[in-house]
This record gives structure tokens, sequence and C-alpha cells, in this order.
């Protein structure tokens, strides 16, 4: 015969009630996430903005003409452009050698106890905290008149190199630090030399994470306009750069320069101009992740 | 046996001897340039050192270091010049101040949000949007301060005296916004070094999620959480060209946020505009303004540095 317990009702269980979520709780997480919501609505309110506004500029007089203080109408940015990328260039050739090989020597072969070490540790958290308007009056003070390079490419880039030389060797060091030690013992004990060790094995696995961390400093100075204001780049420059010793004006400069300018049609070359640049920003910052995604080595 | 004996019959090759390996010169000369490199950034120092002081000894031997300090007019290129710094001190300390209204309370909520409430899909959309933040070039938010924020305030003003074109509320308002992510990152890096030991007692006493955040994770992530606000401080009062565009070039003694004001940086940026000859007062104020924020934001990082360290001491 079936038991008849399985057609009788189930024993009443004793349940706890919750209390429920008080109003105080939902009230603060309600508050963080509007911390949270308030800073993406300004980004995209920011980014409406510059596109609506810029739009009607956003034409390739843009990249084929030259700034032109009289037509705004038929001004473009092209020495901008070109002073963008040439110095960028050169800022790319001195800041990321010397990067590197400080963070190598900071991670492989310094001895975190000397005293001397400790200085160039923290001297460099500092100097990635100085503000750039410092770094232009060191540019200014002792690139531009001081060495006497002048108001030039070259100055230039030698400035925005010092600026985000902290950045590179930061985000090289972590990549360093990121190689597993036993991957260094292995080829240490099958005879390499520390020098061969860190050129075949530690290196090729941290040039992902390094190369990351360039393009993020990269894309910094890119942006940057404060200590190029300092050496002069407000100069009203119709020309591209014809070499490092040539005069320059950058996207950031020329972007000021006509926020400046009181005219309507000004603040639209001004809004399409940031439209160029946040596109450039937005390809490198692309580059950067999918290089962080699709090299880098899980150990 | 001599040492040179030992030297020759290793060299012959004789049995028994074996060669005492020498670091190779390569690995000598890799090592010199790895440190040479790593000067770098020693020099780079040194050079802000020797550019700011000659200029500011010879500033101060033609201006009197308790004018600079003290003087409440600054009108170092008007006939006659006056260099009291105090107008573009407390103009920065104004737009800091306000900005610091906007990015604290902001940064941190989203940082306890992240830390603390948001799910894996929320953490990943929400954390590249505040990195897009972080990665827009300043003088793109000047711009959206002076083109877009003040006329803004201008029409939606419930008061009856509005802001000016230039004025202080919407350049240290969007300065807050552009310092969330500096410090909204950092306090998040130092909610996740507390140990979830603690938040897991925490709620077995019974605690709720918001108890736990604010009572524990939070005093917890003390330091660290500090250390975000001082870097957000030293950002905020080095940060140039929002306040270059959008707060004036007026110095301008006042505590009121709806006028136009220069700050520090503002005033360097104006100076450095001048194209000043070099040797003139006017170009050695630029140096001398430059070292009292260099010495500002200095003192600043040095507290964050150590209150970093500080917390990575406890929880690692």
């Amino acid at each position: 015969m079936i038991p008849t317990a399985v057609t009788s009702d189930p024993p009443e269980i004793p349940r706890l009630k919750g209390r429920g979520t008080p109003l105080r709780e939902q009230f603060f997480r309600l508050s963080l996430w509007a911390s949270l919501a308030i800073g993406v609505v300004f980004l995209a309110g920011l980014l409406t903005y510059v596109v609506v506004e810029g739009w009607p500029r956003l034409n390739p007089k843009l990249w084929t003409n030259f700034p032109d203080i009289i037509d705004p109408s038929n001004a473009g940015a092209q020495s901008a452009i070109t002073g963008t990328i040439w110095v960028i260039s050169f800022t790319a050739l001195y800041c990321l050698p010397t990067g590197v090989l400080t963070a190598i020597y900071l991670e492989e072969y310094a001895d975190r106890d000397r005293w001397w070490n400790r200085v160039v540790e923290i001297n460099i958290q500092n100097l990635a905290a100085v503000p750039s308007i410092v770094y232009g009056i060191l540019g200014l003070g002792v690139i531009s008149r001081g060495l006497g390079f002048g108001q030039t490419v070259l100055t230039a880039a030698l400035t925005l190199s010092l600026l985000v030389l902290p950045i590179v060797i930061i985000s090289s060091r972590e990549a360093i630090r990121a190689v597993p030690q036993s991957i260094r013992q292995a080829s240490l004990s099958l005879g390499a030399t520390q020098w061969q060790t860190i050129w075949r094995q530690v290196l090729p696995a941290a040039v992902p994470g390094m190369a990351t961390g360039s393009i993020l400093a990269l894309s910094r100075a890119i942006g940057e306009a404060a200590p190029l204001l300092l050496l002069g780049g407000l100069t009203f420059i119709t020309f591209n750069p014809t070499g490092v010793h040539s005069q320059f004006t950058v996207l950031p400069i020329q972007i000021f320069n006509w926020i400046s300018q009181s005219r309507a049609e000004f603040t639209a070359l001004a809004s399409a101009a940031i439209v160029v640049l946040l596109v450039i920003l937005l390809v490198m910052n692309s580059l950067a992740i999918w290089l962080r995604n699709h090299f880098t080595r899980r150990w | 046996m001599t040492s040179r004996t030992l030297r020759r019959r290793a060299a012959a090759g004789t049995p028994g001897f074996l060669k005492r390996s020498q670091p190779r010169w390569t690995e000598r000369v890799v090592k010199v340039l790895l440190v040479a490199a790593a000067l770098v950034s020693v020099l780079t120092t040194v050079g802000i050192v020797v550019a700011l002081i000659p200029p500011v000894v010879e500033f101060f031997g033609k201006v009197d270091l308790g004018e600079f300090i003290t003087g409440t007019d600054w009108s170092p290129l008007f006939e006659p010049p006056h260099f009291g710094v105090l107008p573009l001190v407390t103009a920065t300390l104004v737009v800091t101040v306000i900005a610091l209204l906007v990015a604290v309370p902001l940064g941190l909520g989203a940082a306890v949000y992240l830390s603390e409430y948001a799910g894996h899909r929320v953490r990943g959309t929400f954390k590249p949007v505040l990195e897009v933040l972080a990665g827009i070039p300043t003088v793109v938010y000047g711009f959206f301060a002076l083109k877009a924020i003040t006329p803004f305030l201008q029409r939606f003003w419930p008061g009856d005296d509005p802001p000016e074109v230039f004025n202080a509320l919407s350049a240290g308002f969007v300065m807050g916004i552009m310092i969330i992510p500096t410090i909204a990152s950092l306090a998040e890096d130092s909610m996740a070094a507390v140990p979830r030991s603690l938040r897991d007692g925490a709620y077995a006493l019974g605690s709720s999620r918001m108890q736990v955040s604010t009572r524990v994770v939070f005093p917890a992530a003390l330091s660290g959480i500090v250390a975000a606000v001082v870097l957000g401080v030293s950002r905020a009062i080095g940060e140039t060209m929002i306040v270059a565009i959008a707060a004036g070039g007026r110095p301008n003694l006042t505590f009121d946020p709806l006028e136009g004001m220069q700050t520090m940086t503002a005033f360097i940026a104006a100076a450095g505009i001048g194209d000043l000859p070099t040797g003139s007062t006017g170009y050695q104020t630029i140096f001398a303004v430059g070292l009292l924020l260099f010495a500002i934001t200095l003192v600043m990082n040095l507290i964050s540095i150590r209150l970093v360290r500080r917390y990575r001491e406890v929880y690692e």
C-alpha cells in the first residue's frame, strides 16, 4: 500500500521572514549608482556636444587646409595634424627606449636595499604626479632656452618624453613583473647569461604589456597642451614641419587657439578638431586594449 | 702555488683547472646602458630644480619675499608691477575646493559601487567608461566648460546674479568630473585589498551591505582612500588647460566662484604664451610661481605615496 504521507499536506516549515531592504539601504545603493551614472551622463553629453557642434566643419577642408584667421570657413588643421604626428613620433623615439631600459634595470638588476635605487624609484613615482605645466617650465628654461633648441619639434618631443616617461616606466615594470620567476630560473640554469635571459625570455613575454602601456602614454602626450603653450607653440603656424628643427603647432594647441577666438565659426572649427583628436585617441586606445586582450600570456 | 702559475696552467689547458668564467663584456655594456637610462629620471628632477632655482633667486633679488607671499595685488606685467601671489593662490584654492566637492563624493561613491555592489557585467561596462573619462584631453574639458556648462548655468541660474562668462564654478565642476577616475580607481584598488574575511565576518554578524561598505571596508581602506583624495587634490592644483580656458585670465582676490579668476597654472600658461624675453622680471615670475606650484604638489605627492605604502604594508 502506498504510504499516505505522500498525499497528505507537507508539514508546516517555520520560515524566517526577511525584514526587506530598508529604505536607507536602497537610498544608499541608489546614490552610489547615481555617482557612477553622473560620470557616464557627462561623458555622453560631452561627446554629443562636440560632434553636433563640429558636424558642419567635419569636411575634408579640415585636413587639406591650413589655419586661416580671416576666413574660418576655409580654415583647416593640416599643420596641426602633421605637427602632432611629427612631435609624437619623436616623443616615442626618445621616451620608449629610455622608459623600457629603466624598467628593465629597476626590475632585473636593481638591488632594492641600496638607497640609490630607492631614490630612483620614489623619484619616478613623484615625477608621475608633477603637474604637466612644470614640465613646460623645464622645457622652456632648460631645453628651449638653456640648450638653445628654440621653439622646435625637438624641444616639444623632448619635453613630452620627460612628461610621459614615468608612465612608460611604471607600465613596463608591471609587464616585466608579470613574467614568472620560474622562466628566468629555467633560462639561467641552462647556462644563459642574465642579459640573454632578459633578451630572449623575459622581454618577448613582456612586450604586449609594454606596448599597451606605451600606447596609453603616447595618447596622453597627444592630448597634452599645457607644457607646449609655454614652449611658444601658440605661434600662428601655417606650414607643416620640415624637420626636427622646424617650428610646429599640434592639435590641442590649435584647438586652444580656436577656442580663444570669439566668433562662432571658430567654435565649430574647434569642435571639429576635437572630434579628430578624440578619434585618434580612440583608435590608439582600442589598439592598446586589443593588444592587451590578444597577446598577453596567462601563466 | 701562486695565482700566476694557476692562471698559466689554466690557459695551457692543463687538466684539473677550470677557467673562472668572466662576465662577458656585453653584459657589462648592457648594465651601463640600463643605469644610464634610469639616470634620465633623476636628471629630469635635477633639471626641474636647476630650471627653477636660478631665475627664482634672481626674482627674489628684485622682489621682496614678504610682498610675494602676503601681497594682494598680482600685476607683474603692468607699470608699476605688483607681485603679491595671493590672488593666484586663492583662485587655485577656490577651483580646487569646487573640484573636490564634485570629485570626492562621486569618485568614492563610484569606487564603493564598483567594489562592493556591482556584478561582473556592470564592472565590465563602467570601468572602461571611467577610463575614457580619464583619457579625454584637458583642452576638451576646458572647451566643454566654457562653451556648454557656463552658458547652461547662465541660462538656468536661479538667482538674479548669473555667473560671469569666465567663472571658477564651471571650471571647478568640469575639473571635478575629470578627477573622478583618478580618485575612483585608486580608492577601488585599496578597497579590493581589504581581505574578504573581514567582510564575511561582518555579514555573519548580520550586517547589511551598506553597513559592511561604510563601517568595515571603508575604514579598513581609509589610508588608500585618503591617498586617492590627496592625489586628486594635487591633480586639481596642477591642472592648467581647464582653468586657462574657462576660469579667465584676470587675477582676482575673491572667494566668489561666480567670478572669473586666474589660478597659478593659468598665470604660468598666460605668461608662457606671452613669450617674454629671458632674464626679464616677467619671465622670472613664471619660475617663481612654478616653484611654488611644484613645492605644493610635491608635498601632496609625498603624503600620498607614504599613505599608499602604509596600507600596502598592512594587507599584503
